[in-house]
């Protein structure tokens, strides 16, 4: 698989926060790229640079085996990118957006490109609509229609699934799969949501206050065997003792209420199984991934609880 | 470059703003007109009041659609500058407040296109601006007023002067008047453009921009030596008003008007070439500024 995107020792400082730390990270042809991180974690700094939108202080970055800062144009033309809130100009419609955008891309268009798009996005019947009209899902689903229209390698989602309802997120992680697996498109997508990124991309990085914390495969990431259970039962403490004179004390972890135990996810159903034997009341068995454990002690580190990431 | 200042002439156009400048102007030209056609015999008589005694002067030939023109232009021409503003301190700011900036900038086109496009349209709105008020102010006037030969009424120094110009030498002195126009509100459109790459709103660019028009107008009328001297050469807002020079007609040694000739030509010359230093450095000081910015709207 080759390389598509190289980041390389990027740094950004605006006054004294430092937004963008060294960070290094790549992204293969076919991926889909998570780019996780809390808000203010530097994630929209760093996609801004990718599109040139932000001069980085240091550090470089190469896109389809160029630097973008010397191509700047010729890796543009490759490229589609949703940031942040889909703006488009409201007092147009949504057929007169894409044309223009069609066209800035260099585009040659006919009615029927702007129309299939439309189609694409299920915007079709509603092509001659002021954009100020739509809801939130429309305009989001119509911003993906203009990354897309002049059929770019390379996608760039920052934060695509902000504002939708369930549906409409549901709709957007669909439409990442299908042009990943489909399209054959590589596709970049920002989260503050974990749960989001795991269920669309097999590769990821988090990162917190610009530096880089971890990357690679989200099987990896997302290790079934580092499962970390949380246990609620009618008594607590009863429990706990239950738990320390018996096998399972293997698998305790520290926690400041409650009883957690780190194991593997297959485990869950013998654990559940022996509370019953023991006629522990059970009102809870809640399992937590141990990247998800460790990613909200960034967000919320009076709530962390050490090792679930080790 | 042709296709983006398409695509940019076509926002504008569907910009209801834009069309604010078009009814602003309607609105003024046919409220003078109408003023003119009712009551325009009361505006000579006070003009006039003067040098009654001394010439006889047709006053109902006085009244025509020359004059009228030049009447509404003295009066217009302080004020366009901000329905200029009105789009040009759109251009960069508006993009940045509606959020489309930064889609635009991820587009393979570059930051001083932008620019150039940018000013490009502003330029042709200023043109499209000022060719409607020809329309109204000129050719309407003279389809309500008539042609007849042009008194314009001059204070040169201490003295108040009254210019007769002969109705066949008026038209070519309008066209160039309305072309020294459109340069000197270019400038406006150019440092509209400039404050409009700073701010992420419109209102901000088109309030500075009117600001410091009117700052400039107000050093530029005040009359003390060392100011004529040092500051007023340099404001744009000194050479506004330079398109009545093609009204003052020059004379012979006897003091009679020569037809087709301009008193002062080479000021008007160097007014345009100040002019247009003004627009060179305005926008040459946007495409920089752009350039180095970093887009977090």
């Amino acid at each position: 698989m080759s390389l598509m995107l190289q980041v390389n020792n990027l740094s950004k400082q605006f006054d004294s926060l430092k937004a963008v730390d060294d960070l290094s990270f790549t992204v293969n042809e076919g991926d889909v790229y998570g780019f996780l991180g809390q808000n203010g974690a530097g994630k929209s700094t760093t996609i801004r640079m990718l599109l040139t939108l932000i001069k980085p202080d240091s550090g470089e970055i190469n896109i389809f085996g160029k630097s973008v800062l010397h191509h700047r144009n010729e890796v543009l033309r490759q490229i589609g990118a949703v940031i942040e809130r889909p703006d488009l100009y409201k007092y147009l419609t949504a057929y007169d957006n894409l044309s223009i955008f069609a066209k800035l891309s260099g585009l040659k268009i006919s009615r029927k490109l702007i129309m299939d798009q439309l189609q694409m996005v299920g915007l079709a019947d509603r092509s001659q609509s002021k954009v100020r009209t739509y809801s939130q899902g429309m305009k989001q689903r119509l911003g993906i229609a203009v990354a897309l229209v002049h059929n770019p390698k390379l996608i760039i989602l920052d934060e695509p699934t902000n504002g939708l309802d369930p549906q409409g997120i549901a709709d957007m992680r669909n439409l990442i799969l299908t042009l990943c697996r489909e399209h054959g498109k590589t596709v970049i997508v920002s989260s503050h949501l974990l749960t989001e990124i795991e269920q669309i991309a097999n590769r990821m990085i988090i990162i917190h206050k610009g530096k880089k914390i971890t990357e690679g495969s989200v099987s990896e990431l997302l290790d079934p065997s580092h499962t970390i259970v949380e246990l609620q039962t009618i008594d607590d403490s009863k429990t706990l003792e239950l738990i320390k004179a018996s096998s399972w004390s293997a698998f305790l972890q520290p926690a400041k209420s409650g009883i957690r135990l780190q194991m593997n996810k297959v485990a869950i159903p013998s654990l559940a199984a022996w509370l019953t034997e023991t006629g522990t009341g059970v009102l809870a068995i809640n399992p937590k991934n141990s990247l998800e454990d460790y990613f909200l002690s960034l967000t919320n580190p009076a709530n962390y609880v050490e090792s679930a990431a080790n | 470059m042709w296709n983006l200042l398409q695509i940019e002439l076509y926002k504008i156009s569907k910009r209801p703003r834009t069309y604010i400048a078009f009814a602003a102007i309607t609105a003024i030209v046919a409220i003078f007109q109408f003023a003119f056609k009712a009551d325009g015999g009361s505006y000579m008589n006070l003009m006039l009041q003067s040098v009654q005694d001394t010439f006889d002067l047709d006053k109902s030939k006085a009244i025509n659609g020359y004059f009228m023109c030049y009447i509404i232009l003295n009066t217009l021409l302080i004020q366009i500058p901000i329905l200029v503003a009105l789009v040009a301190g759109d251009a960069i700011s508006g993009e940045a407040n509606m959020g489309t900036l930064r889609l635009l900038l991820t587009k393979p086109i570059s930051r001083t296109q932008i620019i150039l496009v940018k000013f490009a349209a502003s330029v042709i709105y200023t043109i499209g601006l000022l060719i409607w008020m020809a329309l109204m102010a000129l050719f309407v006037s003279l389809l309500i007023f008539g042609a007849d030969d042009m008194l314009i009424f001059r204070v040169k120094g201490d003295e108040s002067q009254i210019l007769q110009i002969t109705k066949d030498d008026i038209m070519w002195r309008y066209f160039a008047a309305f072309g020294y126009a459109a340069v000197a509100l270019t400038v406006i459109a150019a440092l509209a453009i400039l404050l409009s790459v700073f701010a992420e709103n419109s209102i901000g660019p088109i309030i500075a921009t009117v600001c410091i028009v009117i700052v400039c107008t107000i050093i530029s009328n005040i009359n003390v030596p060392i100011i004529d001297n040092t500051i007023k050469p340099w404001l744009f807002t000194s050479y506004l008003v330079g398109w009545k020079g093609f009204f003052y007609i020059g004379t012979n040694a006897d003091g009679e008007p020569l037809k087709g000739t301009i008193e002062n030509w080479p000021a008007i010359r160097n007014s345009l070439y100040i002019l247009l230093a003004h627009i060179f450095i305005l926008i040459s000081a946007a495409v920089i500024v752009f350039k180095r910015k970093d887009i977090l709207s």
